[in-house]
C-alpha cells in the first residue's frame, strides 16, 4: 500500500553541450540526474572529427606537419615537434643543436601557454571571471613570441622535419628574458586570487577525486596523473630532445586542501609545472648555440620500412604518434595517441554522485582539447 | 509626497501618476546605468576599457542595447507554457519595480509614505520567486528547470536571515517605516545604526559589534537574494547557460535583466536605510549652513544615491573577484552559518535595547 502511494519519481537526462559555455568546445555530456545528483556521465565525441589520421595518409612525410597543428590547437608547438621527433627517428636522422633549444624554448613556452588557458578557463568555469582576464593577457604576451617567429598566432606550422620553418627573431631571446620576468610575479598574484581562494578550495577540493590505480588502469597521463601524485613525466622518462640536459623537477599532488587527486591537486600541478617550464626556458635561452635551423634532408623525404612509435609529453599529457612507412613518400599508416582522449574517458569514473555544477569542474581540471580527441 | 503634490497641482490622478512614474523612472534610469557601470566595473578591474564607442566612454551602450532588445523577435518555443511565460518576466520585473514605492530618496521624495513599509519591502520582493519558478516551468527547458530550483530554494532560504535581521532592526527603533528609521539617524554618522543608533550611553558602544555583524550577514544574505555572485546559482552562466531565463530572448530577457539591477539597488538601498542612516548626510548639511533651507532635500538625495551606489560598486566587487559556491554549499552558509548568527544576534540586540 505504501508503494502504491509514493510519488511516482523518473531521472532526468539532460544533455550538455554540444553547444553548452562550458563543454571546452563541441563535447556532448550525457547527463542522467536526480535532481541535481549525478547518476551517470556519459561523453559523446566525434563532432570535430577530421579524419586527420585517414587524411595523414594520402599526403606526403612534409605534409602531414601543418595538419598536426590541429590536434590540440592550444599547443600546436608540441603537436609539431612530437611529428618531428617521429619523423626523424624513422629517417635515423640527427638536427643541429641550435634546433635542439629552439625546439625545447618553444615547447615550454607553449606549456606555458596552455596551461594558461587550462587554469583560465577551469576558474571560468567555476564562476571566476577575472583570472581569466589576466590570464589571458599574459597567453598573449607568448602569442606574440611565436608571432614574432614565425607569423602564427595559434597554427604555427614551424617545427618541421629535420628543422624549423623560420629561424628565430633577433629580438626573441630578449623578449621571452622580458616575459619570463614578468611572469613570475603574476603566478603569485593567480595564486592569491584565485588558487588559495576560499571558495576555489571549496569548489575543487575533495571533488572527483581520482585514485592513483584507477589513474593507471585508465591509461591517464599528464597533469591528471601527476595530480594523483605520480611523478611521471615523458621528458624524465622516455628523454627525448636535449630534456636531459636541464635541471628541472615533476611536480605531482600532494592533497595540499583536500585528498590527493582531487580537482585542486590537478589544478595546483598544472601551476608548479608553468614554473618548472620557466625554469627549463632561462637555462636554454642563454645557451641557444649558432647554426643553421634546417638541417640537410633530401627533398623528397622517403623514410625506410618500419615503423616508428614517439611519444613526447604534451601540455595535456602523452602524446604519442606510431608511423608505419613501407618506404614510399606517404606514411602508411599514422596513428595518434591523444592525452585527451584517454583522459575524458575517466568522466564517468570522477563524476560519480557529485552534483551537476562539479560536472563542470571536473571537466575542467582534466583540461580536455575537442580538436585532439576528436582527430 | 502624494499630499505635496496634491497641494501643489489640485488634481489628484495627475499628482497620483507623478508619484507612480518618479520611482519607475529612477529605476529604469539606475537600471540602464547600473548595467553600464557593471560594464565599465568589470572592464577596468580585467584590465580592458569596456564600452568605449557609443557616446562618451560608452554611457549610450546600455541605450543601444535596450534598443537592439526592443527590436528583436520575440520568440516562443512551441511547447512552452504561453502564459506564464509571458506574464513571469512582468512578474518579476514588477516585484523588483515596487519596492521602490516605499523607499525614501530624501525626506521630500517618497513614493508612498507606508507605516509598514519594512514589511511590504519583504513581502513584495518575495513575489520575484513566483515570476522566477513560472519562468524556469513554462519554458520547458531543463536548464530553466533546474535553476527555478535552485533559485526558489536559495531565495525562501536567504529570506530568513534577511528578516532576522531587519526584525532586529524594527526592535530597535521601534517602527517600521523607513522614512522614520532615516529620520531617526540624523545630524551625524555617529547616529547611524551601524554606530549603534541616535541613543547615547553605555548601551550603543554595547550594541556596535552586533550591529556590525548583521549588517554584513543583512549584505550577504541580500546579495544571495539578487542572485549575485558568490550566489549566483540559479543562474549560474557556466553550468546552466542562463538559468531560469535561457530561452528568454529579446525586451523580456531584457526585463529580467532590468530588474536584476533595480533590484541590486533596491537591496543596496535598503541596507543604507537600516544601518547607514539612509539619505542623511554623514556630516550635517550645507543648506542648513547657508540658511538655504530648499537645498536639504537635494543634498539628502545626493547621499542617498552615493551611499546605495557604493553598495552596488561593493556587490560588483565581489562578482568580478570571487569564483561561484556550489549549491549545497550555498545552502549550508544559509542555514549552519548565517540563520544561527542571525538569531544570536536578534536575542542580543533585543536584550541590549531593553537594557
Amino acid at each position: 500500500m505504501a508503494n502504491k502511494m509514493a510519488l511516482k519519481t523518473e531521472t532526468m537526462v539532460l544533455n550538455m553541450g554540444p553547444q553548452h559555455p562550458s563543454t571546452h568546445g563541441v563535447l556532448r555530456l550525457e547527463l542522467e540526474i536526480e535532481g541535481e545528483l549525478i547518476l551517470s556521465v556519459k561523453p559523446h565525441i566525434g563532432y570535430l572529427h577530421r579524419c586527420f589520421e585517414k587524411h595523414a595518409e594520402a599526403m606526403t612525410y612534409p605534409q602531414v606537419v601543418p595538419y598536426t597543428d590541429r590536434l590540440d590547437y592550444l599547443a600546436a608547438m608540441g603537436n609539431n615537434f612530437g611529428y618531428a621527433v617521429a619523423v626523424e627517428r624513422l629517417l635515423g636522422i640527427q638536427v643541429p643543436e641550435r634546433v635542439e633549444y629552439i625546439r625545447v624554448i618553444m615547447a615550454e613556452l607553449q606549456r606555458i601557454a596552455s596551461h594558461l588557458v587550462a587554469i583560465a578557463t577551469n576558474g571560468a568555469d567555476i564562476g571566476a571571471l577575472t583570472p581569466f582576464l589576466y590570464l589571458f593577457r599574459d597567453r598573449e604576451y607568448i602569442l606574440s613570441l611565436f608571432e614574432m617567429t614565425c607569423g602564427a598566432r595559434m597554427l604555427y606550422n614551424y617545427m618541421w622535419i629535420g628543422g624549423l620553418s623560420h629561424d628565430i627573431h633577433p629580438d626573441f631571446v630578449r623578449k621571452t628574458k622580458e616575459f619570463l620576468k614578468h611572469f613570475r610575479p603574476t603566478v603569485v598574484e593567480l595564486n592569491n586570487l584565485l588558487t588559495f581562494n576560499k571558495i576555489f578550495i571549496e569548489r575543487t577540493a575533495n571533488v572527483g577525486i581520482l585514485p592513483i590505480d584507477t589513474a593507471i588502469n585508465f591509461g591517464a597521463s599528464g597533469p591528471v596523473l601527476r595530480g594523483s601524485g605520480l611523478a611521471f613525466d615523458v621528458r624524465k622518462e622516455d628523454p627525448y630532445s636535449i630534456y636531459d640536459r636541464f635541471d628541472y623537477e615533476i611536480p605531482t599532488g600532494k592533497g595540499l586542501v583536500g585528498t590527493v587527486g582531487d580537482c585542486w591537486d590537478r589544478y595546483y600541478v598544472r601551476v608548479l609545472e608553468m614554473e618548472q617550464s620557466v625554469r627549463i626556458i632561462e637555462q636554454a635561452i642563454d645557451n641557444i648555440p649558432e647554426g643553421d635551423v634546417q638541417s640537410a634532408i633530401p627533398k623528397r623525404i622517403k623514410p625506410p620500412k618500419g615503423t616508428v612509435y614517439t611519444r613526447v609529453e604534451n601540455p595535456r599529457g602523452e602524446l604519442g604518434y606510431f608511423i608505419i612507412s613501407d618506404g614510399n613518400l606517404n606514411p602508411f599508416r599514422v596513428k595518434v595517441r591523444a592525452p585527451s582522449f584517454v583522459n575524458l574517458e575517466l568522466m564517468g569514473e570522477l563524476c560519480k554522485g557529485h552534483l551537476v555544477a562539479d560536472v563542470i569542474a571536473i571537466l575542467g581540471s582534466l583540461d580536455i582539447v575537442l580538436g585532439e580527441i576528436d582527430r | 509626497m502624494y499630499q505635496f503634490l496634491y497641494n501643489l497641482i489640485g488634481n489628484e490622478i495627475v499628482a497620483g501618476l507623478i508619484v507612480a512614474v518618479v520611482p519607475l523612472t529612477i529605476i529604469l534610469l539606475f537600471a540602464l546605468f547600473g548595467i553600464w557601470l557593471e560594464r565599465k566595473v568589470s572592464a577596468h578591474m580585467q584590465d580592458r576599457l569596456g564600452p568605449m564607442r557609443t557616446g562618451w566612454h560608452g554611457w549610450l551602450q546600455t541605450v543601444a542595447d535596450l534598443m537592439k532588445m526592443l527590436q528583436k523577435e520575440d520568440i516562443i518555443a512551441n511547447d512552452a507554457d504561453k502564459t506564464l511565460y509571458n506574464i513571469a518576466p512582468i512578474l518579476v520585473f514588477t516585484g523588483s519595480f515596487a519596492v521602490y514605492a516605499v523607499i525614501p530618496f530624501s525626506s521630500k521624495l517618497l513614493g508612498s509614505e507606508v507605516e509598514i513599509g519594512l514589511f511590504y519591502v519583504l513581502a513584495i520582493s518575495s513575489l520575484v520567486v513566483a515570476g522566477i519558478l513560472m519562468a524556469g516551468w513554462s519554458a520547458n527547458n531543463k536548464y530553466s528547470l533546474l535553476g527555478a530550483m535552485r533559485a526558489a530554494a536559495q531565495i525562501v532560504s536567504y529570506e530568513i536571515p534577511t528578516a532576522l535581521i531587519v526584525l532586529s532592526m524594527i526592535m530597535l527603533t521601534g517602527t517600521l517605516s523607513l522614512d522614520k528609521i532615516s529620520q531617526m539617524q540624523t545630524s551625524s554618522f555617529w547616529n547611524w545604526n551601524i554606530f549603534g543608533g541616535a541613543v547615547f550611553g553605555l548601551s550603543k558602544f554595547l550594541l556596535i559589534p552586533f550591529m556590525f555583524v548583521g549588517a554584513l550577514i543583512l549584505f550577504i544574505s541580500t546579495l544571495a537574494e539578487v542572485n549575485r555572485v558568490p550566489f549566483d546559482i540559479p543562474e549560474a552562466e557556466s553550468e546552466l547557460v542562463a538559468g531560469y531565463f535561457t530561452e528568454y530572448c529579446g525586451m523580456k530577457w531584457g526585463m529580467f535583466m532590468l530588474a536584476e539591477y533595480g533590484n541590486m539597488f533596491a537591496v543596496s538601498a535598503i541596507i543604507s536605510i537600516l544601518f547607514f542612516g539612509g539619505y542623511q548626510s554623514p556630516l550635517g548639511y550645507f543648506g542648513n549652513t547657508i540658511g538655504a533651507e530648499w537645498l536639504v532635500p537635494f543634498e539628502q538625495g545626493f547621499w542617498f544615491i552615493v551611499k546605495g551606489l557604493f553598495f552596488v560598486f561593493v556587490q560588483m566587487w565581489l562578482r568580478w573577484t570571487l569564483p561561484r559556491l556550489r549549491v549545497d554549499q550555498l545552502m549550508t552558509v544559509c542555514w549552519k552559518y548565517l540563520i544561527p548568527y542571525a538569531f544570536i544576534n536578534l536575542i542580543i540586540i533585543g536584550i541590549i535595547s531593553i537594557l
